[in-house]
């Protein structure tokens, strides 16, 4: 997908923004470009890009998290050099934690979110989320979200999934979501993802992605 | 059913609790479980019910007792110390014969411990927790689908026995994402029908209920205990639930439990591959432990491996279970580490899976 030098990935708790952010990270350093990954999620105690420190390391992306990210330590310490690696050049993917209570992190960050100019700040949806099945509450939390982070949201990424058991139908039923949604918020359509296969041939801003985050025992 | 949706384990619980008409939550954070606690301040006021955050895990147990003395279905949820803390209003609740749903998130222990997925607080649950004599239903689900179920189950047997009744989960369920179905039916909240023995106001229409776990005389108390011990009987007779995979031949019988059971499951695919005999079996009740139904599944096996993510507990419930009449090895991680499912194929190789 096309992106810029900075990404600012929102969304519902549980839409799929790790994952979306990890297949971006990959993405951009695929590309031959320089890139950091924020891990801002001070919501979730696991499942979190933290949690792929080990690939980014072989991919030459860097990692930046909360001081105490996937320890037994339950404080969100965020001691992140984001001035100076906007700074740098490279190229940055910030993973957002969930709702408006995950966003709240980003607001500390906002001024210097919102004077970078090469920016895209997303907002990922998720038609199969339990609270977020409406188009219109999915609209809502938008607005709680970007009030909350001190941002607005420039496209919406429809990543639709419902973990391993995702079809091509599944995705196909969350076009017209998508589109609502897009609609309501006024905002473009910037992706919409699936795993290889399950790709509808109408899909607006297509992006194959891979599960990355998965349970253990599917490894 | 109707369409699936993706759900964290911990929503899932919570999604299942208001559908089984769960009037009234009362909670305290605590991770890996909050999310229980969260999802239901948003819904319960939606839906009519009433969510109430406690001063403390000890406020908020004892706003169960007496919730569930009026007959109306109540649920509080935490994790490991939280439990603990709730220990002696557990039972009371017990003592005093009242329905009511507990959830319990393990993370590691002892003692603050971790917020990582852990099994070791089998013995405190499976014993009932608190003091005294008595037992309270213990459901372990495995899956995000089976988290909803056993939350309905366990309002139920709650309900149908007058006792309390835990859905023991651990970080990892709680966590994770799955699909999940609910029916359609409409969210109903529950009330004292059916229920003569609450204590919701007589209105001078009958005799006043009491709700109570003191009892003065020695005899008067011994007689309650035993009356409880004649449910008991029957629980456990008729409450027994258990999953077996691949045992009707198998040499080596894994038994596990939870997340755990997934991880085992994984291991044992991969055994069967190698052409290894190998078996897992699941309880999903661990109060009352199906004793008739591991028998069964070891029927041919060899030996018996355990594995869960604690320095092994449930292994003496095994051990008793088939009066070990065959030998009976553990394998386990703990303090928050989930054992892989190659190392669990390790220990099946080394018991001689490959004879």
């Amino acid at each position: 997908m096309q992106y810029r030098k900075l990404t600012v990935v929102t969304g519902h708790y549980g839409a799929g923004k790790t994952n979306f952010s990890v297949n971006l990270a990959l993405d951009i350093a695929k590309d031959g470009n320089k890139c950091n990954v924020i891990d801002l999620d001070i919501v979730n105690p696991y499942f979190r890009t933290a949690d792929f420190e080990k690939l980014f390391n072989e991919k030459g992306i860097g990692i930046f998290a909360p001081v105490y990210a996937n320890t037994n330590l339950d404080i969100p310490s965020l001691n992140i050099p984001l001035e100076s690696l906007l700074q740098s050049g490279s190229h940055i993917v910030i993973d957002v934690g969930g709702d408006d209570e995950g966003a709240k992190a980003l607001g500390r960050f906002a001024p210097l979110i919102n004077s970078f100019g090469d920016t895209d700040i997303l907002y990922v949806i998720n038609k199969y989320r339990y609270l977020t099945k409406d188009a219109a509450d999915t609209a809502a939390l938008l607005r709680e979200i970007e009030e909350s982070g001190s941002v607005r949201c420039t496209g919406i990424v429809n990543n639709s999934t419902l973990g391993g058991e995702t079809d091509l139908d599944d995705v196909i039923s969350s076009l017209s979501f998508a589109e609502e949604v897009s609609r309501l918020t006024g905002l473009p359509i910037a992706a919409t993802c699936a795993i290889d296969g399950a790709m509808p041939a109408n899909a607006p801003a297509p992006y194959i992605v891979k599960r990355y985050v998965r349970n253990i025992w599917e490894k | 059913m109707a369409e699936k949706s993706l759900m964290k384990g911990n929503e899932a619980l919570a999604e299942a609790a208001l559908r089984a008409g769960c009037k009234c939550f009362f909670g305290y954070p605590i991770t890996p479980q909050t999310e229980i606690a969260a999802y239901l301040s948003k819904r319960m006021p939606k839906v009519g019910g009433v969510f109430l955050q406690a001063e403390s895990e000890v406020a908020a147990i004892n706003m169960v007792y007496g919730c569930a003395g009026s007959g109306i279905r109540c649920m509080t949820s935490s994790s490991s110390p939280g439990i603990s803390l709730k220990s002696e209003g557990i039972s009371y609740i017990a003592g005093a014969d009242l329905p009511c749903v507990i959830i319990d998130v393990m993370r590691g222990g002892p003692g603050l411990g971790g917020i990582q997925p852990s099994q070791a607080d089998y013995y405190q649950i499976t014993k009932g927790v608190g003091h005294g004599d008595y037992h309270i239903i213990v459901l372990a689900p495995s899956s995000v689908q089976e988290m909803a179920d056993c939350v309905t189950k366990a309002f139920d047997l709650a309900d149908k026995y007058r006792m309390p009744a835990v859905v023991l989960a651990d970080g990892l369920l709680g966590q994770m994402m799955e699909p999940v179905a609910f029916d359609d039916a409409e969210i109903v909240m529950s009330d004292a029908s059916n229920k003569p023995w609450a204590a919701n106001g007589h209105k001078n229409k009958r005799q006043h209920n009491i709700i109570n776990s003191l009892y003065l005389q020695a005899p008067e108390l011994e007689r309650t205990v035993r009356e409880r011990y004649e449910r008991y009987k029957q629980v456990e007779a008729t409450e027994t639930q258990a999953v077996a995979d691949y045992c009707e031949d198998a040499d080596i019988v894994v038994v596990a439990y939870g997340s755990t059971a997934r991880l085992a499951k994984s291991a044992v695919d991969e055994a069967r591959k190698q052409g290894i005999k190998a078996g897992v079996f699941r309880p999903v009740t661990l109060y009352p432990f199906p004793v008739k139904e591991l028998n069964e599944a070891v029927k041919s096996a060899k030996k018996v491996l355990t594995v869960e993510m604690s320095m092994g507990q449930m292994i003496d419930d095994v051990k008793l279970a088939i009066n070990c009449s065959r030998p009976v090895e553990f394998f386990g991680r703990t303090g928050g580490v989930i054992p892989a499912p190659a190392e669990i194929l390790e220990k099946i190789k080394e018991m001689g899976g490959n004879d």
